[in-house]
């Protein structure tokens, strides 16, 4: 795949992440993370990972981000948008955000695997059967064990919201 | 710069170009508003009226002695009714979030026209495969781009900033996000039955053993084809009824039921915009009944008719060009779509609305656990039958 | 006192509801074939072909001014239809016949008799309030026109549809 996708997709992920914490409206903020998503899902395809980048949109962008919207929509939030800006709190927020990235570029060039080029993959891969050979042979307990968690999860959510009812 | 243009592959650019604008402006658009006149005659003649019938081509206007009003007449309806909606007035409301209102029709639409691009629509034409995008995971992309039309949906309720759209909005979406997921798991069936994703073939499969519905281009039955039979049965019906949900089509249209909510999400819009929910609305019909025909109905195949390389079928049909085949496969793909969306409409005028508690139940209640079950069928007559 | 509406007993089929959607869709496509074959013959192609003919005798179309047998108008423009028409349709002015004249004793006349046909509702109370039996709801029922102007009738047009209507009318009666 072309680099100049690559540009194209990372500039839009990271100017609308920007714009996520930038926006005052909590609408445009969600939007804008939508955005992002599908510029991360962009690169995955780019990278020919079809499934990852597939189920990053049908998950994030299409049931988590749809579901977050509704709530904003729904509290109709007013007091963001009114809020002023803090000028001492955003200055250690741009300090601790420039500290972060500063670290990862200075770890990830004395990676000696940071430098080289990755070999190339074998032409067609068959992605989806990949994760699902390996996560049902080798991820198999952790596999499991995630699938029960969640389960306890929407169990327990579901025992929440019912308790009023009695 | 010039390495990064260099390294695109112009042929496959050039070609998906021209098999995108031929499947979009060619054939779906058409599609979707002669749809919208079928819309209006189906549902006429179910109730004993004639319909449009009047609206023919002036070409009176050309010089000529008489205008053409062909075969049942009115066919010229849909030209006369998207003129009118390009020149009505285009208003936006004052009390509208502008931003948000002007991007929602653009982004149901948009949504729903990217996942035709995954659609296996013929067989081959002069050897280029007639699909724009040959991916592994066609289902699931397809499930991921049409999760994203909510947004269209969600924002135009919202931005309206008046009662009826917001409750058509939130209905709507809420529909919407349910019935994903019936329609997501009632088609893993297949997928355990077939071992891949990749819709072309998908139907390469259903040409080769029969189609996934009506196992009968194959010849010999065997017990296991039999019993995979019933799981497939279930998914095509739970996949159907929850594609009536997903497209907001009635028995279904809760979004946009006119006695609780004059339009819905829409009814704010005017001209162009309010055509482009309407698009939306039938393309998306469209959509998936291409993904019906290709995931059940055997696609583009047709039995005894070999395909864009003069393959299969019955030999002495060979003798013709194989590019007349691919055309033919073409139009069969199109002709399988044509009869689902005449069901989609014969069925709109003859069931009456469910209640909203109704529709959750069906979705929540009914179809997921059925199709779980389903899965679970299917995996175990897949482990009873190794082979 | 409160009644309660007694719900059926539903049968397995009618639980299942599928057995019920096939079902209608059998009837909706009986039709659908019915009409497509032409067998339904209930349709009448209305601009081409019309009602006229079996219109019967109480229709109440647009409302018209009539003359009587001898071709004398009967309205004395009294006023009463403008008075009490509901939408407000009617619009007289009265003119006043010259005391020279043979007919003195009826004092007045229409000269201007319009109807906005806009505005009528065609609920025929001015029929009904007219003492003189000057104006009838007649059987035009396809009142068109490209303008407000076009729309509002007025006297010539009046006695255009309404024709002639026998009867006694005491306003020509020379005894009266």
């Amino acid at each position: 795949m072309s680099p100049l996708f690559f540009w194209i997709f990372s500039l839009l992920m990271l100017g609308f992440a920007a714009s996520v914490v930038l926006n005052r409206n909590p609408v445009a903020s969600a939007l804008s993370l939508v955005v992002s998503f599908l510029g991360l899902a962009a690169l995955y395809v780019s990278l020919d990972a079809y499934f990852i980048g597939t189920i990053q949109v049908l998950v994030y962008a299409g049931a988590v981000m749809v579901l977050f919207l509704f709530i904003i929509m729904l509290l109709d939030l007013k007091a963001e948008q009114r809020r002023k800006l803090n000028i001492a709190v955003t200055a250690g927020g741009v300090i601790v955000t420039l500290g972060f990235v500063a670290q990862l570029i200075h770890v990830l060039h004395r990676l000696p695997i940071g430098n080289q080029p990755f070999s190339a993959l074998p032409a067609p891969l068959d992605d989806v059967r990949n994760v699902g050979t390996t996560l049902f042979s080798a991820y198999n307990l952790p596999f499991q064990v995630v699938g029960v968690l969640l389960l306890v999860a929407s169990i327990g959510v579901i025992v929440l919201s019912k308790r009023e009812l009695k | 710069m010039m390495n990064a243009l260099a390294s695109l592959d112009w042929f496959l650019i050039a070609t998906s170009l021209a098999k995108t604008v031929f499947l979009l402006f060619l054939v779906v658009l058409p599609m979707v508003s002669y749809t919208v006149y079928a819309e209006r005659r189906v549902s006429a003649l179910i109730q004993d009226r004639l319909g449009p019938n009047r609206v023919g081509f002036p070409t009176t206007l050309l010089g000529l002695k008489t205008d053409i009003s062909p075969f049942l007449g009115g066919l010229g309806q849909p030209i006369a009714d998207a003129v009118k909606l390009l020149l009505k007035e285009d208003f936006t409301p004052a009390h509208v979030k502008k931003f948000y209102y002007w991007i929602a029709p653009g982004l149901g639409i948009a949504a729903v026209i990217v996942t035709l691009a995954v659609i296996p629509f013929g067989s081959s034409f002069l050897g280029v495969p007639m699909v724009i995008a040959n991916v592994n995971v066609g289902p699931l992309f397809i499930f991921a781009i049409s999760s994203l039309s909510v947004y269209g949906i969600v924002l135009a309720g919202w931005s309206a900033n008046s009662k009826y759209p917001f409750l058509g909005g939130i209905r709507s979406s809420s529909q919407m996000i349910s019935y994903e997921l019936a329609l997501g798991l009632s088609v893993v069936p297949l997928f355990l039955i077939l071992g891949r994703l990749n819709l072309p073939e998908i139907v390469q499969y259903q040409v080769k053993n029969g189609w996934l519905l009506l196992p009968f281009t194959d010849g010999k039955l065997t017990l296991k084809e039999v019993l995979l039979w019933i799981p497939v049965f279930i998914s095509f019906v739970i996949f159907t009824i929850s594609l009536f949900a997903e497209t907001n089509r009635l028995p279904f249209d809760l979004p946009e039921c006119e006695t609780e909510l004059v339009a819905g999400y829409h009814t704010e819009y005017s001209s162009m915009k309010f055509a482009l929910f309407f698009l939306g609305e039938y393309a998306a019909m469209i959509a998936g009944s291409s993904l019906v025909v290709t995931m059940f109905l055997g696609g583009w195949h047709l039995p005894f008719i070999p395909d864009g390389a003069n393959q299969g079928g019955l030999d002495f049909l060979h003798a013709v060009p194989a590019w007349i085949w691919g055309i033919v496969n073409i139009t069969v793909f199109f002709g399988k779509v044509a009869a689902l969306l005449f069901f989609f409409i014969w069925v709109r005028w003859t069931l009456p609305r469910f209640r909203y508690d109704q529709l959750m139940r069906l979705g929540w209640i009914y179809f997921f656990e059925i199709a779980f079950i389903n899965v679970i069928l299917t995996a175990g007559i897949l482990a009873f039958f190794p082979n | 006192m409160a009644y309660t509406v007694p719900r059926p007993k539903l049968t397995l089929a009618e639980k299942f509801y599928l057995p019920q959607v096939v079902a209608g869709l059998l009837i909706t496509w009986k039709h659908f074939k019915n009409m497509l074959l032409g067998r339904t013959k209930i349709i009448m192609q209305y601009p081409e072909e019309k009602w006229d003919a079996s219109m019967p005798s109480y229709y109440r179309g647009a409302p018209t001014l009539v003359r009587d047998e001898h071709g004398r108008e009967r309205c004395v423009a009294c006023q009463l239809c403008e008075f009490i028409c509901p939408p407000r349709a009617i619009r007289i002015k009265p003119g006043e016949i010259p005391p020279a004249s043979k007919w003195a004793k009826v004092e007045k006349y229409p000269e201007e008799f319009d109807i906005d046909m806009i505005r009528c509702i065609y609920c025929g109370l001015c029929e009904e309030v007219c003492p003189e039996q000057a104006i009838f709801l007649r059987k035009d029922y396809a009142i068109t026109g490209l303008s407000r102007s076009e729309m509002i009738h007025n006297k010539a047009k009046l006695y255009e549809l309404g024709g002639v209507m026998d009867g006694v009318v005491n306003k020509w009666n020379p005894k009266k």
